[in-house]
């Protein structure tokens, strides 16, 4: 598997390591009142689908960045990379 | 008919014509009072032991492809009970102790060959932390025995114990465990739920569930609608996607895991043997190939095939183990989609959903697992109170925070 690194053009499968699903960005409220099930949530369901997968991979043998990739978990097939700071930014956080 | 030697001669005798099929192949009836989704060890044992230990009739195991094309087909094969955990260790033990009878109780040679298991060691830290598991298995029941590094290397002579990194100061040594023939596995159970009149419909992949009021009333299949009392998932790599049916979300995630086989080599390898400062695991299949693998590729995938860097990092392990297997040429590889859970621990439970139960979350050790496995989800499907080896193998562990994180990980399933 390539990923196709928005700055840094193809790089190998072996430089990155994966986190899991990209919800992992969207941390819950500490303070919502349902805090204690969001949370759960967060840290132990997935969707876990068959086909495509927003997902999060850090390039460690690189320049650090924490991508966000769109990739078909059947076919292993990858569509998007983006920088996962533009993803955040995009949603309007980390201004 | 029963196997025997007599009927081995007796067929020898008369050209092979008395054999025919070992199971039958039945349309599916339009109801049962069980129905099991996924036709692998664990489904094919569970409905075997409903009808054996639990008394129950009307059984149908489902399977969307062919009995044993899932990971009871792709595995490799080693079977053992050297866990550690309170949650664990009774349960695995109790199948290992299943596989001890299996052959006699399902009159079907599994080759199951208790050659034994060693967990090398490389560190002091190593040696104590097997030293702990060591007492937690024989606390439980389990055998084990604390090699040094000079009875390691009169089993193994070529292994390389002076690695500078990684030098093998011994190993922890499970006698009873071994290796298991892992289709004759699927295969016994299935010809021996058939004797006992289970339904094994093959080719038959449930689309959805019927679920009214709470209630399960059966499943959507290619095959049409089967109305079932008690339903019982068991689809391993599939859970999320079979569960998701019923509206579930899941702790679990999918993975590939690979294997490989070399070619043919005279008898090399005793028993089975691991790395302790990697992941990996070997043993000499009946054959003569080398069969080991190593950890899962690591990112989500529904592709039974994996990538090359897992395949380097695999040949690499194995070369610094035994520099010897770099002379071997590789066969064959594959890949299997593993049901990796939050804490590396499967999930034997009732859903929120009347008659709807779920046995999944096994990651790559499922295997050891089908007898026991069988059998307890058999107990909770037949009585719906969760055997006592299984108590801990709860749906809302990771709600009430009681994990069974054997290695420690937290909720990082690519880790386990
Ligand atoms: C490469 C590899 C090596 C492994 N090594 C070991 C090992 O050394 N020791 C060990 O203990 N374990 C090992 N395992 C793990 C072990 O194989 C699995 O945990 C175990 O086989 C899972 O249970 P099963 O046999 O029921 O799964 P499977 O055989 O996968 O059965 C699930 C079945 O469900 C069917 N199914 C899926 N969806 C549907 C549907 N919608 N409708 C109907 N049917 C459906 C599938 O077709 C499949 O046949 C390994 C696995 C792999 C892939």
């Amino acid at each position: 598997m390539i990923i196709n690194h928005p700055l840094l053009g193809p790089r190998d499968l072996s430089e990155f390591v994966y986190l899991g699903d990209a919800c992992l960005m969207n941390r819950p409220d500490w303070q919502a009142d349902d805090a204690l099930e969001q949370f759960i949530d967060y840290g132990y369901t997935r969707d876990n689908r068959a086909g495509l997968h927003r997902e999060l991979w850090y390039h460690e043998q690189g320049d650090r960045s924490w991508l966000v990739v769109t990739r078909n978990t059947v076919t292993h097939e990858i569509t998007q990379v983006e920088l996962a700071r533009d993803v955040a930014r995009a949603e309007g956080r980390s201004k | 008919m029963r196997y025997s030697g007599f009927r081995v001669i007796k067929e020898a005798l008369t050209g092979h014509r008395g054999w025919g099929p070992a199971w039958r192949d039945p349309e599916p009836k339009s109801d049962y009072d069980f129905v099991i989704i996924g036709g692998g060890g664990h489904g094919l044992a569970t409905a075997y032991y409903l009808a054996k230990e639990f008394k129950q009739s009307r059984i149908a195991v489902l399977e969307k492809g062919w009995i044993g094309g899932g990971n009871v087909g792709r595995n490799t094969t080693i079977v053992r009970s050297n866990y550690m955990l309170d949650g664990n260790e009774p349960f695995y033990e109790f199948s290992l102790k299943l596989w001890e009878g299996l052959e006699q109780e399902l009159n079907y040679n599994a080759m199951m060959s208790q050659r034994g298991i060693i967990n090398l060691m490389h560190s002091d830290a190593q040696r104590d932390a097997y030293i702990r598991r060591g007492n937690a298995m024989i606390l439980n029941g389990a055998d084990a025995e604390l090699l040094s590094q000079k009875q390691v290397l009169e089993k193994y002579p070529f292994l390389n114990v002076q690695n500078a990194r990684f030098p093998v100061m011994g190993g922890l040594l499970q006698a009873r465990a071994g290796t298991a023939r892992h289709d004759a596995v699927a295969w016994g159970y299935a010809r021996a739920a058939d004797q006992r009149g289970v339904d094994i419909i093959q080719n038959c992949e449930v689309t959805g569930f019927r679920i009214e009021n709470g209630k399960v009333l059966g499943v959507e299949t290619s095959r049409g609608f089967i109305g079932a009392k008690k339903v019982g998932a068991c689809v391993a790599g599939s859970s999320s996607k079979v569960m998701a049916y019923a509206g579930m979300r899941l702790p679990i995630e999918s993975h590939v895991l690979q294997a490989f086989v070399s070619e043919g080599l005279k008898p090399v390898l005793p028993g089975v043997i691991t790395f302790g400062a990697g992941h990996f695991y070997v043993s000499q299949s009946d054959k003569g190939g080398l069969v080991f693998g190593g950890n899962i590729d690591g990112y989500n995938s529904y592709a039974s095939r994996g990538n090359l860097p897992m395949v380097e990092d695999v040949m690499e392990e194995a070369i610094a183990m035994f520099p010897m297997m770099g002379r071997a040429r590789l066969l064959r590889s594959w890949g299997g989609i593993m049901d990796m859970s939050m804490d590396g621990s499967p999930i034997i439970d009732k859903t929120h959903i009347d008659g709807l139960y779920f046995n999944g979350g096994w990651c790559y050790g499922g295997f050891k697992a089908t007898p026991a496995s069988g059998f307890v989800y058999a107990h909770l499907l037949a009585t719906d109170t969760p055997h006592k080896t299984a108590t801990e193998f709860r749906l809302d562990r990771f709600h009430t925070g009681h994990m069974i994180d054997e290695k420690g990980m937290g909720n990082q399933p690519n880790l386990h």
